[in-house]
């Protein structure tokens, strides 16, 4: 057992109390902020999301996914697509069609023009590209390295895809300027902030839900193929359906943090989806704690808020900082800042956290 | 101390109960609709610039990290300088200029993003910077929302005029058209076409296509290279195989270099096949190498070689600024110029309102280090002379042709027979 | 289309590919470590191509001089960063990915402030300048010159490998890390020499690539990710896989960027590769060894 199920296990009450704290600092969160700080705060939990699933997969699974921007992406092109549509009106064209399109609709826009076809595309467009991949990748026995590097290289092509297919998908500009968010004003200070409840009560929502998983049947599994796949596959598992499953959640926490991300920040471009950007979605994660549940989410927002906070006053101050923590947290703490809480409430030794 | 366990259901339990609270608190927290339902009228974005003070606050938002730093820092740095002129020379309407500096970091979420901040948050009477089309786009609705100005200083692939961003860099039929016309002046017959696989090489080659078949011209090839790519053997050996005239360069940034040390070494060269680029200018020439380009020509509306009082001027406070070794270049005049026209601006209209800006903005000049330029209330543009500039061995570009006039912006190409259906 | 001039630009990014990915399938193959910072050395190659120039002035004489002073200037990087990080996260490989990636950002800002965010430039030395013509066909003298440099880079490896102690040592601990302990073999100072070597060999990429493209901050980025899938299809622990790996995955760029675009030639070289690791996960070539992972 790691150093962090050990935080999560015997102390429901904690968990509890986390979780119940954790949704009273967010209801209260609009009441003291200005409508720009919320804002933020939004974009901040939409990329919490992507950090959630990660914690799954990478902390308590063992998958180091560099291309969780693919997901996040999907999520967020599918949404901001639907709101292009919606903007255009029935049988409209977006606007960035007419300018460097041919200025027809594609036909594999033409679903998401019906918002409760966007929502479940929303969700199982990613699902269905991770099943399919995680099927491939895993039950040909492609782990480790090899799978970091593949997922790298997925997010890489993606990116290039989105722009080098301007005329659909609006190129390096990618798709920005939306009106509306399913008929609600997004210039209305009031939806804005609709939206950031939206965003909250997802993000517990997912929080809850990967919380459930964790401790189930399959939580236990996920930790034992990590820590020795072959042992399981000997018992009779299938640890490949066990990745698959974790991979597939990522992918849909990823994705609807994407499709949060649209509304609330107004624009999705290829620079959010590529390469670094991935990485980006895992620093967080390492400082937070990856193993832990809440230790992804705080870390997240944390490093989110350092970025723009830190960034406003020392632009290259930022990327030092970021580096050097990132390299010290990731070598000398490897449970994370969650860790250092942890050994608080606990007795017994540190123990190894394999990577 | 050891806390008693509550069951799994008590934690189902109290995550269900803040759902379901986080769910009445949304759908009661809605807000008026587009589509005809509640007051229709969302809050329109007041203005919190507050000007009663000795100082007004104006927001630069540069690239200062990531890819772009490279070409937004000079801009920048021409920035500032007008901020320290315009200080020295008494301010606007009399109220000093304080700067709130932010950076884009070279991602256009983050433009968005920094934009909001500067308008609503430190309450700016207006915003200069962006470069690449990505942020612009990214920053135009943000600016529209809460009725800001932007001021935009670089050349751009056109197709558009927004109400609250004025273009002090050359729109396509300053530039583009002008090195086009060039060329045809030159007997070219055919062009290749190479640019980097984004909005602007794509827009402006479909401008060249439509040119070039109203005038006689064939292009005899069209090649994208990714953002970022490094190896153009195989565009070049496209290139170099289909013989054409002259090459239209649109490539962007470290691209320019890995395609004119491979250029070079496949053994082309400025005699044999010249290259127009219109987006290298005097500070990237040194990293590409003067022996890569040297000989090459470029197509802008101001070169640092620029034979005018005003030139001399920006160049000497420039250099005394930043240092000796340090070039000036188009986007860093431009740049310059916003911050002096909307000063300009400012005192015409007697206000720092945006709507009174706006108003007065119509035939506002400057004596700019390019030349008068003077703003066209209409298109939010700015006219400006275009100049064809061919690269010497000293690292600077030196004009060879220029349209002799200030050429009127036509963002949309409205006055060209042969751009009929491109926008 | 022009088949040889092709197969020539094929190979040639080939070669590109197989010096930037050389020293990563020789860090890679012996320790499992995954070095994000690999790319960052090659730009301190180039940098220290620049720096040369600058002082010796001539472009011949300071090419001659930057290839060994790259190779020592990354070595020692690489030495550094071995001492200091990735020692103590030998058991946890997937970590020094993470790691790796932090002072990458780091050294990617270093330069920035040190040599400023402008690229710079290198002369290419006269006798370099320019292409030969042979069978009426243009060959650009850098590119042959990469070509070689490549091929006289993985000759030396090779023979470095198979007929030096050193290599000798370095295959054990690749095969059976304990078994080679037990038999007296220093895995610690193995170690340690085959980074400063991947590491050097990075350096000599960087001053390779000043002939080719920009020097900047950001140069290691443009040819990391390619690097690793070269690697990665390669499979770890032979010089072999890496080369045919490279050569084919130039080749392949070179064909489908000729007859469609450089994007979806690179699109489709990552699907390939996907598809590729389906048939052989472990990639082209790979050890024989006694570890389960």
């Amino acid at each position: 057992m790691t150093a962090l199920t050990a935080l999560v296990r015997p102390g429901r009450a904690r968990t509890l109390a986390a979780f119940g704290l954790a949704a009273g600092l967010l209801l209260l969160a609009p009441a003291v902020l200005s409508p720009f700080r919320l804002d933020l705060l939004a974009k901040f939990l939409c990329l919490a999301m992507v950090a959630v699933g990660i914690g799954l997969a990478w902390g308590r699974g063992g998958l180091l996914t560099l291309g969780q921007g693919v997901y996040f992406g999907l999520g967020a092109y599918l949404m901001a697509m639907h709101l292009k549509l919606a903007d255009a009106g029935p049988g409209g064209v977006p606007d960035f069609m007419l300018l460097y399109g041919t200025g027809q609709v594609p036909g594999w826009w033409e679903p998401l023009r019906s918002p409760v076809a966007a929502v479940l595309l929303v969700l199982l467009v990613p699902a269905a590209l991770a099943a399919l991949l995680g099927w491939a990748v895993f039950t040909r026995r492609v782990r480790g390295a090899y799978f970091a590097i593949l997922s790298q290289a997925l997010a890489a092509a993606f990116a290039i895809l989105l722009v080098g297919q301007q005329q659909t998908t609006g190129g390096t500009n990618g798709l920005n300027g939306f009106r509306a968010f399913f008929g609600y004003d997004l210039a209305d200070p009031v939806n804005k902030q609709m939206l950031y409840l939206i965003a909250a009560g997802v993000l517990l929502l997912m929080v809850a839900v990967v919380r459930l998983l964790t401790v189930s049947r399959f939580g236990e599994l996920l930790v034992a193929v990590r820590d020795g796949e072959d042992r399981v596959r000997f018992l009779g598992y299938d640890p490949a359906l066990v990745k698959v499953v974790a991979y597939v959640v990522a992918a849909v926490t990823a994705a609807v943090g994407g499709a949060l991300f649209v509304p609330i920040v107004g624009i999705v471009s290829p620079a959010d989806v590529g390469v670094v950007p991935s990485i980006g979605f895992l620093v967080g994660v390492a400082i937070g704690g990856r193993t832990s549940l809440l230790g992804p989410v705080l870390g997240s927002i944390a490093v989110s808020w350092a970025q723009t906070s830190i960034s406003e006053q020392f632009p290259s101050g930022w990327i030092y900082l970021q580096g050097a923590l990132f390299v010290l947290v990731v070598a000398f703490l490897p449970g994370g800042l969650a860790s250092v809480a942890a050994a608080r409430f606990r007795r017994r030794p540190e123990e190894r956290i394999p990577a | 101390m050891r806390l008693r366990s509550p069951s799994r259901h008590a934690v189902t339990r109290l995550s269900t109960a803040s759902l379901a609270a986080f769910c009445i608190v949304a759908l009661a927290a809605c807000g008026a609709r587009v589509d005809g339902g509640g007051d229709g009228t969302s809050a329109a974005a007041e203005s919190c610039v507050d000007t009663s003070g000795e100082s007004v606050k104006v927001g630069f938002l540069n690239s200062l990290s990531g890819t772009m730093a490279i070409s937004e820092q000079t801009v920048h740095d021409a920035l500032q300088l007008a901020a320290e002129e315009i200080n020295a020379d008494g301010g606007v309407l009399g109220k000093q200029l304080e700067i709130v500096s932010e950076d884009g970091r070279s991602e256009p979420t983050v433009f968005a993003e920094k934009a909001g901040k500067l308008i609503t948050s430190d309450c700016v009477a207006a915003v200069f910077g962006g470069w690449t089309s990505a942020s612009r786009k990214a920053m135009l609705p943000v600016f529209e929302a809460q009725d800001s100005l932007l001021f935009y200083p670089v050349q751009y692939e056109g197709l558009e005029s927004s109400p609250n961003i004025f273009y002090t860099g050359a729109t396509t039929n300053q530039q583009i058209v002008p090195a086009l016309d060039y060329l045809a002046e030159q007997g070219t017959e055919s062009l290749f076409l190479v640019g980097s696989d984004y909005v602007f090489p794509r827009t402006a080659n479909k401008i060249i296509n439509a040119y070039a078949e109203a005038h006689g011209i064939e292009i005899v090839g069209e090649e994208y290279a990714p953002l970022g790519h490094t190896d153009f053997s195989t565009i070049v050996n496209k290139v170099k195989s289909a013989g054409a005239d002259a090459v239209f360069n649109t490539l962007n940034g470290d691209s320019n270099v890995a395609f004119f040390k491979e250029y070079n070494n496949a053994g082309m060269s400025a005699g044999k096949m010249p290259v127009v680029s219109v987006s290298i200018a005097e500070e990237e020439i040194g990293g590409i190498g003067v022996e890569n380009v040297e000989g090459q020509l470029t197509a802008w509306n101001y070169y640092q070689t620029v034979d005018l009082p005003a030139n001399a001027t920006f160049v000497e406070a420039f250099q005394a600024r930043y240092g000796e070794d340090r070039p000036t270049s188009d986007p860093m005049e431009a740049a310059y110029t916003s911050l002096h026209l909307w000063r300009a601006m400012v005192e015409k209209a007697g206000s720092f309102a945006v709507d009174d800006v706006v108003a007065a903005a119509d035939g506002v000049t400057f004596d700019a280090p390019e030349g008068e330029v003077v703003v066209n209330g209409e298109n939010h543009h700015v006219a400006k002379t275009a100049l064809i500039g061919k690269i010497g061995a000293d690292g600077l570009i030196h004009t060879e042709w220029s349209s002799g006039e200030p050429i009127e912006p036509d963002p949309y190409l409205e006055g060209y027979d042969w751009a009929d259906g491109l926008s | 289309m022009d088949i040889v001039a092709q197969l020539f630009a094929g190979l040639s990014l080939g070669s590109v590919l197989l010096l930037a990915a050389l020293g990563l399938s020789l860090t890679f193959g012996q320790m499992g470590v995954i070095n994000m910072a690999h790319g960052e050395f090659m730009m301190a190659g180039a940098y220290t191509a620049f720096l040369i120039q600058a002082v010796v002035g001539d472009a011949g004489v300071s090419l001659l001089l930057a290839l060994p002073l790259g190779f020592v200037v990354g070595g020692l990087l690489g030495l550094l960063l071995e001492a200091t990080l990735i020692r103590r996260m030998y058991r946890r490989p997937l970590d020094t990915l993470l790691v790796t990636w932090g002072v990458a950002l780091v050294l990617q800002q270093v330069a920035r402030d040190v040599f400023g965010a402008p690229n710079v430039d290198v002369r290419a030395p006269a006798w370099l300048s320019g292409a030969v013509e042979i069978g009426g066909l243009a060959w650009p003298r850098t590119r042959l010159f990469i070509l070689a440099l490549a091929t006289a880079c993985v000759v030396a490896l090779a023979l470095a490998m198979r007929a030096t102690p050193l290599g000798r040592r370095i295959r054990a601990v690749v095969q059976n890390r304990d078994l080679a302990e037990a038999s007296g073999i220093s895995s610690r100072s193995t170690d340690r020499i085959t980074f400063f070597l991947g590491s050097g060999l990075a350096g000599i990429a960087g001053v390779a690539l000043t002939l080719l493209g920009s020097i900047g901050p950001t140069l290691g980025t443009n040819y990391i990710v390619d690097a690793f899938l070269v690697v990665v299809a390669g499979g770890i622990g032979q010089i072999k896989g890496t080369v045919i790996a490279a050569t084919a995955l130039g080749l392949m760029q070179a064909f489908l960027e000729y007859s469609t675009t450089a994007s979806v030639a690179k699109v489709l070289v990552f699907v390939a590769i996907v598809a590729f690791l389906q048939l052989r996960p472990q990639g082209l070539v790979s050890v024989r060894t006694r570890s389960l992972a």
